[in-house]
């Protein structure tokens, strides 16, 4: 046990300079220059920014977007001929360096699975950050205005929030992807937006009712500020870590959630395209032409855990309470170095 | 108090009230009812549209049709349930419903007390590990939960969990042994950071772990336990002492002779009435209640043989044998249910292939309790793994805050330089206030797991609410999903205010002012 001993006494040691530590190292920078500083250094969040971005990129340049063309060979829809026998992929560890033609295989009529998985993940990406922006708009606003003006306003909106509770997501989804779904991903994701905003919106509300109670707002509302001006100039700033860490976690859980109702057969249809899609169509096939399953799974996975370590990294940037400790090495080599130059 | 429950449950009820409006004009919207007639060739074809308008009363507005349909559901309070109809089955929604609701409510209540367990025991130790590997590891892992899409585990599960079990079962040679020394590897690593400890003591919790893992394992293959699974008498004395030792070292430390002795004691009498008991089981038909009666009567004993030890704090020793006593009770069901596997999977019904990847019980199976039982743990086991996934990285996640905002608390500090042992600290003064916030965050998940098991359920073929509900709304059958959202929409609700309520009474800071 000794050395959780000395760990707690580093801690320990740790806590008494921290703050002239923490107060000298954020000496001079606003608020916004601290949080993006605490951000950059999260190994995690950068590391999945970084993915995220790769994979976007890939995704909307091998298969082009909005009528632009890609650079990869075959479309998402056109058939070919078969290549390996069952159409296994012609990229494999044994020769890691050579891609071939279909480097994802192909499935059973012969088109290639890599153009149709990052076909599907451009879809999935933009419903992503669809659902994103209209449950930040929604939430935002509702919650503002119910924690602002409480009182009825504020009773109404909470209570069609609870009807938004009652309900599992997926059961909400599935009836609004019956009226909505099909080929088109945009629609799906502006649906589902809608039911999603009902979290963020509480929490900006309890924000901003603390936030209502401060000297800045009074001092705005003495210098004849509009409703609308205090909210969105003095007090929308305010509640910024809280509105951009929770709608990347929606996102973290909108990805799971469009792939999982187009998989039931209630989001994005053939001949429209998505990751879920993709697994629901190839499930069947999963003994026979495991890669067809593999890799719109790994795509979906490798895309969510970038948002959720991105929402993470946020969250502990934005936390005021949060404070960087250094690993137990680090601290262990700090202090032989003091020891040294006590010496 | 009441009075604040009342006004919950009064305005909660007029929510649903209203959701189950709106949803129904939006079903009336969203669902196609002619979906069959759209492609027919048939030449009475407008008679067709006719009838069916005619069937599902399309004529009259649906709002009107909203309340005639709550005016059926009203009828429940005078004991005439009327949900409607399943129009393209032509069942009754009140039949369809009553094995579904027994279905779900089985597979959740599983889940939830297997997420709950590990995720509280994964957490604490994540959080008392703060900044360890160990804490990583977990972070990382319940991060990737969370990213996991449930059906497409559910598809890996039937893969590699029932067919190459089911396999494996049938013919038991090893392709090879690469995966064991990574799964002994992967333990000991597991148990070393989770138990911490100095250098010395990682290493040697290592070994013991990967060796422990090592024997099991090999045990299981080289003695067949895969193809006559069975626990035995020796098996419940042993994992028995074990759990009495773990209990005691967890509750009152194993210095403490007295408690040692009393849980040591319980197993024994464990052991001896198995005999007595196995008799039992055979002359006397079994279900539930006498199950429910017996163990009640395990708990009572092992409280008796706690407090006959008297010491100073008595009560502290009967808690401890009672948890010991469930683990030996439930030990020796496990033992009588495993007794039935020969006969269970000879069945022809079964086919030497046990675990299940479809429905939640198998058709035609006809044996006694034990039998019906041990068939539906076996159709339990993969869907439960799936629901668990979803749910245990919540748990963990949450467990791991709460405990870790404790830990920062004055008085666990005041516990510690009073000189009371790390045991106590976490599992007096730390755990109990850490747990309390749970008891406001289960009932939400498990709305949050009903909807994980819409999902499972269609993927198994688990006969459950969910399943009913994707069906019903790829069919076009109104009522029946208005019953399942009407039946959601209940236990939400139900699980809100029993969360509540928990908080108020757990909690004395809370004060409710109704």
């Amino acid at each position: 046990m000794s050395t959780d001993n000395d760990k707690q006494n580093a801690l320990a040691l740790d806590e008494v300079g921290d703050n002239a530590i923490e107060s000298k190292e954020t000496e001079g920078l606003s608020q916004g220059k601290i949080v993006l500083r605490k951000f950059l250094r999260h190994k995690g969040a950068m590391i999945s920014i970084v993915v995220l971005v790769l994979v976007a990129i890939f995704a909307f340049s091998a298969q082009g977007f909005a009528g632009i063309p890609g650079w990869w060979k075959f479309s998402h829809t056109a058939s070919g001929p078969v290549v390996n026998p069952g159409g296994a992929p012609t990229w494999s560890f044994a020769n890691f360096f050579s891609l071939g033609d279909h480097p994802f295989g192909q499935d059973e009529i012969g088109r290639d699975n890599f153009s149709r998985v990052m076909k599907g993940t451009q879809i999935s990406l933009v419903v992503m950050f669809i659902i994103g922006i209209v449950c930040l708009i929604i939430g935002t606003v509702v919650g503002a205005v119910a924690g602002y003006y409480r009182g009825w306003v504020d009773s109404v909106l909470m209570r069609i929030t609870d009807g938004f509770v009652i309900l599992p997501v997926i059961v909400v989804g599935s009836i609004l992807g019956v009226l909505v779904g099909g080929a088109n991903g945009p629609l799906l994701g502006v649906a589902l937006g809608c039911i999603l905003w009902v979290g963020l919106a509480r929490l900006v509300r309890g924000d901003f009712m603390s936030l209502r109670e401060r000297e800045f707002v009074d001092s705005a509302r003495v210098a004849g500020a509009s409703d609308f001006r205090i909210m969105f100039k003095h007090m929308l700033p305010n509640a910024m870590g809280v509105i951009i860490v929770n709608t990347t976690l929606i996102m973290s859980q909108a990805i799971v959630l469009e792939a999982s109702l187009s998989y039931l057969g209630f989001g994005i249809k053939p001949p429209g395209i998505s990751l879920g899609q993709l697994i629901s169509e190839y499930q069947t096939s999963f003994a026979t032409r495991p890669w067809l399953f593999w890799w719109p799974g790994l795509f979906i996975i490798v895309i969510a855990l970038c948002v959720n370590f991105i929402g993470d990294g946020l969250r502990d940037a934005f936390d005021p309470r949060m404070k960087t400790i250094p690993s137990w090495r680090k601290m262990k080599k700090a202090e032989r170095m003091a020891q040294k130059e006590a010496k | 108090m009441i009075r604040f429950i009342l006004r919950r449950l009064l305005s909660t009820a007029l929510v649903l009230l209203v959701v189950t409006f709106v949803l129904y004009l939006l079903l009336n919207v969203a669902l196609d009812f002619f979906w069959d007639l759209r492609a027919s060739t048939s030449p009475n074809i407008e008679a067709l549209y006719e009838s069916r308008r005619r069937l599902l009363d399309l004529d009259t507005p649906a709002i009107v049709r909203y309340f005639k349909w709550l005016a059926g559901v009203g009828g429940c309070a005078i004991g005439q349930c009327d949900f409607g109809i399943a129009w393209k089955s032509g069942q009754e929604v009140t039949e369809q419903l009553q094995g579904a609701i027994v279905n779900t409510i089985k597979l959740i209540t599983a889940s939830t007390i297997v997420a709950i367990i590990l995720g509280i025991a994964v957490g604490m130790i994540s959080a008392i590990r703060q900044y360890s590997g160990f804490d990583y590891f977990i972070t990382f892992v319940s991060f990737l939960l969370y990213s996991l899409p449930v059906f497409w585990v559910a598809v890996l599960l039937k893969q590699y969990g029932a067919i190459d079990i089911n396999n494996f079962i049938n013919d038991p040679t090893l392709e090879s042994w690469w995966p064991i020394i990574i799964g002994c590897v992967a333990m000991g690593l597991f148990w070393m950071g989770a138990l911490g400890g100095s250098a010395k003591r990682r290493v040697i919790t290592f070994v013991a772990a990967a060796v422990i893992t090592f024997g099991t394992i090999y045990y299981i293959l080289a003695s067949g336990w895969m193809q006559h699974p069975t626990i035995g008498l020796l098996g419940v004395v042993v994992i028995g002492a074990g759990a009495a030792i773990v209990m005691t070292y967890l509750s009152t430390g194993l210095k403490n002779r007295r408690v040692l002795y009393a849980t040591l004691i319980t197993v024994a009498v464990g052991a001896l009435l198995y005999w007595p008991l196995m008799n039992l089981f055979y002359y006397v038909d079994m279900n539930w209640l006498w199950m429910f009666g017996l163990f009640i009567v395990a708990i009572a004993v092992a409280v008796g043989i706690g407090l006959a030890f008297r010491g100073p704090d008595p009560w502290d020793t009967a808690r401890t044998t009672s948890f010991t006593a469930i683990i030996v009770a439930v030990l020796i069901f496990a033992d009588r249910v495993l007794q039935g596997w020969q006969e269970y999977s000879d069945d022809p019904a079964i086919n030497n292939r046990p675990i299940a990847t479809i429905g939640a019980s198998a058709p035609n199976i006809d044996g006694d309790f034990w039998i019906t039982n041990l068939d539906s743990f076996t159709h339990l086991l993969l869907p439960s793994i799936a629901l668990v996934l979803i749910s245990f990285a919540s748990y963990t996640r949450y467990t791991r805050g709460s405990m870790l905002e404790v830990l920062g608390q004055d008085y666990i500090r005041t516990a510690r330089a009073k000189g009371l042992n790390e045991r106590t600290v976490i599992m007096r003064h730390a755990m109990r206030n850490a747990l309390l916030p749970l008891a406001s965050v289960v009932p939400v998940d498990i709305i949050t797991m009903i909807g994980g098991a819409v999902i499972t359920e269609t993927i198994f073929g688990w006969n459950g609410m969910g399943k009913l509900f994707i069906d019903s709304l790829r069919q076009a059958e109104l009522d029946p999903v208005m019953a399942y959202i009407l039946i959601t929409g209940l236990l939400a609700i139900i699980a809100n205010l029993v969360a509540d309520f928990l908080y108020a009474v757990l909690d004395p800071r809370i004060r409710v002012n109704a």
